[in-house]
């Protein structure tokens, strides 16, 4: 017998999906829904809850195929926009990952560098379908006697474009200041002297795994909204680690649990995979992805229903301590009061400025929401789940 | 009462006159100096907060053109590429005057153009480059005016 009062499979959901009476809302329109008519009434209602994120997700890349020349040519350099390409794999293949920067960048060289054109620019321009300048050069083989070739190419005349990010989506993340004497240059943005801001990442309460805080629905093959396509989950991203600390809620208090995703280029749109610039940092990919939630039961109501209030954020100092790996937490901050524009900190107001945008992570949710009630959008159940730690349960008033 | 905020130029054979303070003597303006920067002998540059009735401040501006001043709006030089800007925030911490500001719930980032003093952070610290990246106080960027040397 189940613990759990409502029990529903995702074979039952997609079913209904398919006659189109599924009922499908966003993370955000779950939050009331849970709170006005508790997690088991929730659970009978709602089928799935869709969640958005939309940030700078460095580990991100593309797997291109730009198909055989005549005479066949088995490239060992491959510059795209004069950006390189990781080419030590088969004859045409390679993967541009999105913070390589242009070869003749001056990087942080006059400082701070801007960064204005890398591997992530290339993967938008390629989806924008614009043309990019591709050279490539071979030391020559018997089977493959070409030794340069340079083309101006579409995303269209690629046979294979895949869209391949070993991490995105981080569960939580740290709220950046800086509390040295200089104004510092980071993938946290632009922080000012002695805690003048505080930058802070993900979508809170929209978040993907902050819905899913143990990862019980999402893991290889769940399928997902990325980049305005339609991807898959392929396993737990680099660096996953369920094992941080967790509040009663079992939310996760820090970067914790991560994706690796996939889904072919071809179907993505540049409102959603977007290159990035950060001013003394490096180039990088800012990524759409929407994950779907199945509500299979109350507890997943419940997990569903976290508004960033109950949403504990970290306060890293990136001064100091993030560079040089010490110390910990300066405190705790919810999304709550990251969104108000102002967080107390050391007993005076800092004003603080998100990195990822809430309104497009809404639109991503809104968009999976239409998808999944329109029925073309069916559930992919998870083959394995991610890593996971065992949850003690929610504390019995709260 | 209304503001503007204006980029006043004054190049080498004007910019040893006293002229600001008329406005605020003759014309009944409040002025407000956000930035300077002189180049001994070859150029000065101020960006001036005006805030009086909407004709004084036209007349202000007036009589020091007429003096030779080259004047420049920042809202005609300042812009937001609508398209570029995927409402992220990241602007909003740095921006000294709120012209970024956010909007709740949906977090949309609002460019307000005239309370923008073209400090230049935002096109420093978007990723998108969706602000134009302004330098009013290079003499030799796109802000200084052709043909008026002296």
């Amino acid at each position: 017998m189940s613990e759990f009062r409502v029990n529903k499979t995702v074979a039952e959901i997609n079913a209904k999906i398919k006659q189109g009476n599924a009922v499908v809302v966003t993370a955000e329109e779950m939050i009331g829904i849970v709170r006005e008519s508790g997690a088991v009434k929730a659970a009978q209602k709602v089928d799935v809850v869709t969640t958005g994120t939309f940030g700078i997700m460095c580990s991100s890349g593309a797997f291109l195929n730009f198909g055989h020349t005549k005479p066949r040519m088995r490239a060992s350099k491959v510059f795209i926009n004069r950006v390189e390409a990781y080419a030590g794999i088969a004859a045409v293949d390679c993967y541009i990952g999105a913070t390589q920067p242009r070869d003749d960048d001056p990087l942080n060289k006059v400082f701070p560098g801007r960064f204005r054109y890398g591997g992530g620019h290339v993967i938008e321009d390629l989806v924008a379908g614009k043309q990019v300048h591709l050279e490539t050069t071979s030391y020559g083989t018997d089977c493959y006697p070409l030794r340069s070739y340079e083309a101006m190419v579409t995303l269209k005349d690629l046979p294979n474009a895949i869209l391949l990010n070993p991490r995105n989506c981080y569960q939580n993340y740290n709220c950046a200041v800086n509390l040295s004497k200089k104004t510092i240059y980071t993938y946290m943005g632009i922080l000012r002297p002695e805690c003048a801001n505080a930058n802070y990442s993900t979508s809170g309460q929209l978040s993907p795994l902050l819905n899913d805080p143990f990862y019980r629905t999402i893991g290889i093959g769940t399928r997902i909204f990325l980049g305005g396509g339609i991807g898959y989950v392929i396993g737990p991203g680099t660096q996953h680690n369920p094992r941080v600390p967790r509040s009663e809620n079992g939310v996760v208090m820090g970067g914790a649990g991560t994706l690796a995703v996939m889904g072919d280029l071809k179907g993505m749109s540049s409102s959603f995979l977007r290159g990035a610039s950060m001013t003394g940092y490096g180039c990088s990919l800012s990524v759409g992805v929407g994950v779907p939630i199945p509500i299979l039961d109350e507890e997943m109501a419940r997990f569903t229903g976290v508004s960033d209030d109950q949403i504990q954020v970290p306060v890293v100092d990136y001064g100091f301590d993030y560079p040089e790996a010490k110390g910990g937490p300066l405190g705790y901050v919810t999304y709550g009061q990251l969104k108000t524009g102002e967080i107390e900190f050391d007993g005076r107001a800092v004003s603080t400025a998100p990195m990822s945008s809430y309104s497009k992570a809404l639109e991503i949710a809104e968009t999976l929401k239409s998808w999944i009630q329109s029925g073309q959008f069916l559930l992919g159940e998870a083959q394995e789940t991610l890593p996971s730690v065992p949850f003690a349960g929610f504390p019995a008033k709260g | 009462m209304t503001s503007r905020n204006v980029l006043l130029i004054f190049k080498s054979s004007i910019m040893y006159k006293p002229r600001i303070y008329r406005l605020s003597k003759d014309y009944d303006l409040v002025f407000n100096i956000l930035e300077a920067k002189i180049l001994p002998r070859r150029e000065g540059r101020i960006l001036l907060e005006l805030q009086g009735e909407e004709d004084q401040i036209e007349r202000g501006l007036q009589f020091l053109e007429e003096g030779g001043v080259v004047i420049e709006y920042l809202a005609d030089k300042i812009l937001r590429e609508e398209d570029r800007c995927v409402h992220c925030g990241e602007c909003t911490g740095l921006c000294p005057t709120a012209a970024l500001s956010v909007v709740r719930p949906r977090m949309e980032v609002v460019f307000d153009v005239n309370k923008c003093v073209a400090c230049g952070m935002c096109g420093l610290a978007c990723p998108y480059g969706a602000m134009t990246d302004i330098k009013l106080f290079d003499p030799f960027a796109e802000g200084r005016t052709a043909g008026t040397n002296p």
